[in-house]
């Protein structure tokens, strides 16, 4: 294939990169904003999305279609589900403290990890698409499913963001991000909104998996890339602010698409890697957030 | 004075051990006893100065890698290259700590993660000369000190035990000189430490520094006693280890780091003949610690009973 | 008399408010010089910029004709600058003495159980040294952190609102432990109670709005006719 397709290719797939990452990211984005507390765990989420995915297809019968929907309500639920508990019986317990809510956190990402694994099991197992598309460019074919995962992960961020600038919750929300005490004060309950947040934040990263599931094959251990990444575009879009992070999502998705396919991933993700530390060294705040 | 007495005591114990001890506990015990060294450098940073660093294994890695390398390439033997394991590891905190002690708390842990996590990235990438994640093992010639075979199990017992003598001996003078006061000072409350004339950054540089030290001793010393390098040592479950050590043994405590290693080595080994799952219980420690106990076993001794306690 | 410290047209603004608004000040060797003037007119602003917590926008410090203006804290203190909070700031999980301690340090640590000891007793904490400083009574706390500020044997000792929330008693011999102080350190105290300021005051400045309103002897002071209208009168 000719530079010019393979740089296209490298692109679309960066696209698709981009999607996925900007759904897992902006739960970690909005955990942390609001929350101002960041969860290490948030990986398993996107994992358990994949997993609990690959579970109802494997139950449900009947064409794919139906499966992927059904996973598509079921699993971010039943993992925001399990997030909302995991933030009453251990996180609140910590006041939130940001290096205790750190530690608990980790200890969380192992006993989800290993608890999957001693369920699950330590193989990947593939998900089948709910419809079968080729589309056929001059230069190459590509899968239309990836295609609808774009178009989904764009609809969701729009459903997200009209929820948090139109609805009353959403306002909720973005009062106790900006000052916790006066929102307390005004009678919000600071706790259900932060449970409530961390359930969001979950949710969405398991509907990250659930889209991405098709495409790559569910693994017990495949949260720690997303984890990884979603730190990356969080922190230089600017803990807390989404609109930094979906620039930052597309950005990091499409270098991230580029430099795998021109180099190697392990470089590229040395160099990510690297900017994240340097930006929280050098430009804490990101390129759109406020100073933490 | 009690406290002396009690860490010569230790030491005395840990020397009788090995004659009551089959090989293989013997073994064990001297690689708890390396790793015990790992985490009591972690306690210097994390549990007297207060940095959460998620970062350690970038300073065991380097440390093991310096020793293996120049063993591999160069023929150093096991002296010498614990000499540059331990330099290793020293430099390389100190380089980490230039660029992230100019961040705290939440920043300064995910700074530190990725260095480490960039560190391991790099030993892959430099696979054909580290081995990447297979490792190489060490040429049986280099793995000996002033005529002692370390691969058989007195010598590798008593190195092991050495250096961790060593390590705790001189972890407790420290703690215990005005330096290690200024440590806790900084940790307790900054901006007043500041305003007593020191300065925050050369001392949180310095104490990160020695943690590094200690983080290559262990390293190098892992290297040549067990005959092992690999990328894995180089993973964030080798950043996470020596802090479950010493939030289990008691962080600020001298003898912390040794007793959560033993103990939480126990509870791996025995839990490892269960499941394949057995990190969970790594997971599960560090939740409960984390909730119920953070000052672990040591520091709840300290705050109860023996206040004299180092 | 050259001063010991001397400030030329500090200035730190906080966006729009001027706190500290072209600020020429002068403390001379040996004295006790108070700070005045109503609340929010700039006096813990001042100070932290002459500590060194705070860095200035404009203008100059200078410690003994040496200028400081750009000198890190830390560094200050080591130059013989040294600052007591004016919200309680000690160690309050460490024992009185090692609170002590970790001042007296900063010198070497020579003798350092004795001058530590030192330190507690001129501020009337003598046996309580192993006690936890968060167990202290508020009283106590700020006599230790009287004492912290004395271990560091500076040549300036800045105390801000050092009597607030002591006893009558306490406060006397608050008094004459300063009064011990000079010449050899010399004191710049902000103060709100005013018979501690006639009391133990050789000159007094007054700030008001970020500016300097009077500046001089305390019989000066009590007749100035704008700063009765601005502070003492009512």
């Amino acid at each position: 294939m000719a530079f010019g397709p393979f740089l296209l290719l490298a692109l679309m797939e960066g696209l698709v990169t981009s999607a996925v990452l900007a759904l897992a990211a902006a739960g970690l984005s909005l955990v942390f904003g609001v929350m101002r507390v960041v969860n290490v765990a948030h990986g398993e989420f996107y994992m358990l999305g994949a997993v609990l995915a690959w579970a109802v297809s494997a139950v449900v019968p009947g064409p794919p279609a139906v499966a992927f929907v059904l996973a598509l309500i079921i699993a971010p639920f039943l993992v925001a589900a399990f997030a909302a508990a995991a933030d009453g019986l251990i996180l609140k317990r910590l006041n939130y403290d940001p290096e205790a809510t750190i530690v608990a956190t980790i200890g969380l990402l192992y006993m989800i990890q290993q608890a999957t694994l001693s369920l699950y099991g330590p193989n990947a197992n593939p998900v089948q698409a709910p419809f079968e598309w080729r589309i056929q460019l001059p230069w190459f074919g590509y899968s239309g499913y990836k295609l609808f995962v774009v178009v989904a992960a764009c609809l969701v961020l729009v459903a997200l963001w009209s929820f948090l600038s139109r609805t009353k919750a959403g306002l909720i929300m973005r009062a106790t991000q900006i000052d916790r005490t006066t929102a307390r004060a005004f009678g919000i309950n600071v706790d259900r909104v932060y449970m409530g947040t961390f359930a969001l934040g979950a949710g969405l990263a398991a509907l990250a998996g659930v889209l991405i599931v098709p495409i790559q094959q569910a693994h017990y251990l495949m949260g720690g890339d997303p984890l990884l990444l979603s730190f990356i575009v969080v922190i230089i879009g600017g803990l807390g602010s989404l609109r930094g992070t979906l620039v930052a999502a597309l950005f990091i998705g499409l270098s991230d698409g580029v430099i795998s396919m021109f180099f190697t991933p392990t470089l590229a993700k040395i160099l990510a890697t690297l900017l994240v530390a340097m930006v929280l060294v050098f430009r804490p705040q990101g390129l759109f957030g406020a100073k933490a | 004075m009690k406290a002396w007495t009690l860490h010569l005591a230790l030491i005395a114990g840990l020397f009788a051990a090995q004659f009551l001890l089959s090989p293989y506990h013997a073994t064990n015990l001297a690689r708890i006893m390396v790793l015990a060294v790992f985490a009591m450098g972690y306690n210097l940073a994390f549990g007297y100065t207060g940095l959460l660093s998620l970062g350690h294994a970038l300073f065991f890695a380097a440390g093991m890698y310096a020793a293996g390398l120049s063993a591999q390439f160069w023929g150093l033997s096991a002296g010498p290259a614990l000499i540059l394991g331990i330099f290793g590891g020293g430099a390389m905190a100190a380089a980490v700590g230039l660029l992230a002690l100019r961040t705290a708390g939440v920043s300064f842990m995910i700074v530190t993660l990725m260095f480490a996590q960039a560190g391991y990235l790099t030993i892959l990438y430099f696979g054909a000369t580290t081995g990447g994640d297979e490792g190489f093992t060490l040429p049986a010639a280099t793995r000996t000190f002033l005529g002692f075979d370390l691969s058989t199990d007195t010598p590798r017992f008593l190195a092991a035990l050495t250096i961790f003598a060593a390590g705790l001996l001189v972890s407790l003078v420290v703690v215990r000189s005005p330096f290690g006061r200024t440590m806790v000072a900084m940790r307790e409350n900054e901006e007043r430490s500041r305003m007593l004339g020191m300065n925050p950054f050369t001392v949180k540089l310095a104490a990160l520094a020695i943690s590094g030290l200690y983080s290559g001793a262990a390293g190098a010393a892992y290297a040549l006693l067990f005959g092992y390098v690999g990328a894995s040592f180089a993973t964030i479950q080798y950043s996470i280890l020596p802090m479950l050590y010493v939030l289990l043994g008691g962080a600020g405590t001298t003898l912390g780091p040794f007793l959560g290693a033993v103990l939480m080595f126990a509870l791996i080994e025995a839990a490892s003949n269960l499941t394949s799952a057995y990190l969970f219980l790594v997971g599960a420690a560090l939740v409960a610690l984390v909730l119920f106990a953070p000052k672990g076993i040591l520091g709840t001794v300290r705050e109860r009973v023996a206040r004299w306690l180092p | 008399m050259a001063p010991l410290i001397e400030t030329r047209g500090l200035t730190l603004h906080f966006g729009g408010l001027k706190a500290v608004d072209g600020v020429d000040f002068r403390l001379n060797p040996g004295e006790i010089h108070a700070l005045i003037g109503p609340n929010g007119a700039g006096k813990t602003t001042f100070v932290s910029l002459l500590s060194g917590r705070r860095m200035p926008q404009s203008g100059a410090i200078l410690l003994a004709g040496e200028d400081i203006t750009r000198l890190p804290a830390h560094a200050r203190v080591r130059k013989g600058i040294a600052y007591t909070f004016q919200i309680t700031s000690i160690f309050p999980r460490l024992s009185v003495f090692d609170n002590v301690a970790l001042a007296v340090q900063s010198h070497g640590a020579r003798d350092l159980p004795a001058k530590t000891r030192d330190a507690l007793v001129r501020v009337g904490l003598g046996g309580l040294e192993d006690q936890e400083a968060q167990t202290l009574s508020y009283g106590h706390q700020r006599l230790l952190e009287l004492a912290m500020g004395l271990a560091l044997a500076p040549r300036v000792l800045i105390l801000d609102e050092p009597t607030q929330g002591l006893a009558a008693s306490e406060i006397d011999s608050f008094i004459r432990l300063i009064e011990s102080l000079v010449p050899e350190t010399t004191v710049l105290l902000i103060e709100h109670n005013m018979e501690v300021v006639m009391d133990l005051a050789t000159r007094i400045t007054v700030l008001n709005f970020g500016q300097v309103l009077a500046s001089g002897t305390p019989a000066q002071i009590r007749g100035n006719p704008a700063v009765q209208e601005a502070y003492l009168g009512a």
